[in-house]
């Protein structure tokens, strides 16, 4: 269905090419013609282990969109993945591949679960609270990956191996808290901090189920799409990922539009991080890991990393994720089954890559000019 | 104290020779990748593959050496992935690997699940430490054959580009492509084999996750190793004997916790199970800076552009 959708884009493009008519026609066609590939392909991997793949197909779209309960689940998990899919596409627009979402996602969630507990504690009222927590959250996640970021800038340390880095360590300060100082006794299996109580949990959007977090991530996605395309800011931050030299040789203030743009993603990371803590867990556990930060990553990737893009991109891969849970119990897979999907997807795309520019579709008819 | 002080010495020494096998393999895989001009992040896939793939075979086959080829095997097939995806135009090798790395731990857990409850025959190590009379002593000097494989793979390494037709090609190619097609040298090749031989020695590495230490396959047996080991590589100058040292001492980071836990310092446990990413974090920031790290970089690397 996606795939026709891409179809029609190209026709008008053939009656009447315009230059970027033709450019959004290759950016949506190659990711969507990816993703065909890929799902053919892992249909043939379903066939080979004898699973059946229309089967597989039709529990994701029942799983992902065929309800109102699951379009709404779909949303629901969609919500971090907007936040961490922006984490990942800002810097790689000003030409980072920071891979730290996770890392900040974790920790804000922590930070948030952990300044919950005074206040909780001293009864300051919930919304109050829920603001605390956020911008604690987003401050932290902020500084975490802001810190990548400027150690990339300051020491030229690999942001890539950096960040990843910093998202096990994230990890192991949530562990040492979790499992210490900060342990709520009454946690006996699932070591976690205090609860922060139902009364402070953030609620829904009025009349659906999907938590408030969703309606964050879109407008976080509206923001840093006019931020990245329509300001100065982003025009210097594109600018410096496009050519870093021509950038510096311009007196662009490279190294800090870098840490406002890593600080940028992992505010987002940490927002991600809040929303799990007060929309779902009510408390930060082992159960904020859950790779939301990763499949950011893919879905940055698929958009292009296109902050307007990350959220439909989004909204699919909480579809899937939704309907994990379904093919699981229904086809008896084991829960890796969409790590397999998406992985092959990931790869599929990053073959796409060689594609732009060269297939003749969508370059523009005039003779002479290109060859 | 001072013998407490001994009984954390004693296990960390086990614990770097026992922990650093896996690093070694990863490094000097990557070394070879990153010698000929490439660089693969994804071999967190492989080691996770590898392992998964060595425990099922020598469950299967009985055979835990099979196991160890079949995991060579795996990491062949996913770095010949990568280093054919790397030579298309216009692809990011840095993004092929973040993908290989998912890839290869999505396969691994898939394929994984129904092997997380048997128990598979494991690899034997030579007990080296008899002779001394001291249980714990011996106990640390219980060495597997593949830590020796890896040290003597290193000093061929190092030998090999230094003295040999394949060294130099391995070498040129990475230090400048120009020169290198000037001579006649497929570079796409070179870089081809280097990732897919690299990526078969990442896969080793993680058999001896699954079949020696810690011994047995679940999901969360490597957490970031691969990613460390590659790190690792900068630290150690793309030089396959300071890989042999760079591992020695990331093994060490890594039995600090455990070495502590056993003379009953459990405080900070988890504190512990950071240092070796904090150490590895430390030594980036340090080499990164480094004139002399600077000077042996292979010049067509992209991870230090």
């Amino acid at each position: 269905m996606t795939a026709e959708t891409a179809d029609t884009a190209a026709i008008p493009a053939k009656a009447g090419p315009s230059l970027g008519l033709l450019r959004l026609a290759e950016a949506v066609s190659i990711p969507v013609g990816a993703l065909v590939v890929s799902a053919v392909l892992f249909a043939l991997f379903l066939l080979a282990i004898g699973k059946d793949p229309l089967q597989f197909y039709q529990l994701i779209w029942t799983g992902g969109f065929g309800s109102s309960f699951s379009i709404q689940n779909s949303l629901q998990r969609a919500a971090p993945l907007i936040l961490t899919g922006l984490a990942f596409a800002i810097p790689a627009r000003i030409g980072l591949t920071m891979i730290g979402g996770e890392g900040a996602l974790v920790l804000g969630g922590f930070s948030a679960a952990a300044i919950a507990i005074p206040l909780v504690s001293s009864a300051v009222p919930p919304p109050l609270t829920l603001l605390i927590m956020a911008l604690t959250a987003v401050v932290t996640g902020g500084l975490w990956v802001g810190f990548t970021g400027w150690l990339k800038y300051a020491r030229g340390v690999n942001e890539t191996i950096a960040s990843l880095l910093m998202s096990y360590i994230a990890i192991a300060i949530m562990n040492f808290f979790v499992e210490g100082a900060l342990r709520d006794p009454a946690s006996a299996n699932k070591p976690s901090t205090m609860p922060i109580g139902d009364a402070y949990r953030i609620g829904a959007i009025p009349g659906t189920d999907v938590h408030w977090g969703f309606a964050a991530g879109v407008v976080l996605a509206l923001l840093l799409w006019v931020l990245m395309s329509r300001t100065t800011f982003g025009f210097a931050a594109r600018m410096t990922g496009g050519n870093l030299r021509a950038a510096r040789a311009q007196g662009l203030p490279v190294g800090w539009l870098m840490v406002v743009c890593c600080a940028i993603a992992g505010a987002a990371a940490g927002l991600a991080g809040f929303f799990e803590v007060a929309a779902i867990h009510g408390q930060a556990n082992a159960s904020l890991v859950a790779g939301y930060g990763f499949t950011g990553i893919l879905v940055a990737f698929l958009a292009r990393q296109n902050p307007l893009a990350v959220i439909p991109v989004a909204i699919l891969f909480g579809a899937l994720a939704a309907a994990g849970g379904v093919i699981q119990r229904r086809m008896g897979m084991p829960d890796a089954t969409i790590l397999v999907l998406q992985g092959m997807m990931f790869v599929v795309l990053l073959v796409s890559e060689t594609f732009y520019g060269r297939l003749k579709i969508f370059q523009p008819k005039a003779t002479g000019e290109r060859t | 104290m001072d013998n407490a002080l001994v009984t954390v010495l004693i296990a960390m020494l086990g614990g770097a020779i026992r922990v650093s096998t896996p690093f070694m393999f990863v490094a000097l895989g990557e070394t070879l990748t990153e010698k000929s001009g490439r660089i693969n992040l994804g071999l967190e896939g492989n080691l996770v593959l590898g392992a998964m793939v060595a425990y099922a075979v020598s469950y299967l086959s009985g055979n835990a050496w099979l196991g160890v080829l079949a995991a060579g095997g795996s990491g062949l097939f996913l770095g010949a992935l990568h280093g054919y995806i790397c030579k298309l135009p216009r692809v990011n090798d840095i993004a092929v690997g973040i993908a290989m790395m998912s890839f290869g731990t999505g396969l691994a857990f898939f394929f994984g699940k129904p092997f997380i409850q048997p128990t598979a025959p494991r690899l034997d190590a030579i007990p080296l430490g008899d002779w001394t009379g001291n249980p714990a002593l011996a106990q640390a000097l219980q060495v597997n054959p593949l830590f020796f494989v890896g040290i003597a793979l290193a000093v061929f390494m190092f030998w090999a580009f230094r003295n040999t037709r394949w060294g130099l090609i391995v070498r040129m190619t990475g230090d400048s492509a120009a020169s290198a097609k000037a001579m006649g040298v497929s570079v796409d090749l070179v870089r081809f084999l280097a990732t897919a031989a690299g990526g078969f020695l990442a896969g080793i590495g993680g058999a001896f996750l699954s079949l020696y230490y810690p011994g047995s396959w679940n999901q969360g047996l490597s957490s970031g190793q691969g990613l460390m080991a590659v790190a690792l590589v900068i630290f150690a100058r793309w030089d396959p004997i300071k890989c042999i040292f760079a591992a020695l001492l990331f093994g060490a980071a890594g039995a600090l916790g455990p070495s502590l836990q056993s003379i009953g310092i459990s405080q900070g446990y988890y504190f512990f199970n950071a240092a070796p990413y904090i150490l590895t974090l430390i030594i980036m920031i340090i080499s990164a800076g480094s004139k002399a790290a600077a000077r042996d970089v292979p010049g067509e690397l992209s991870i230090t552009k």
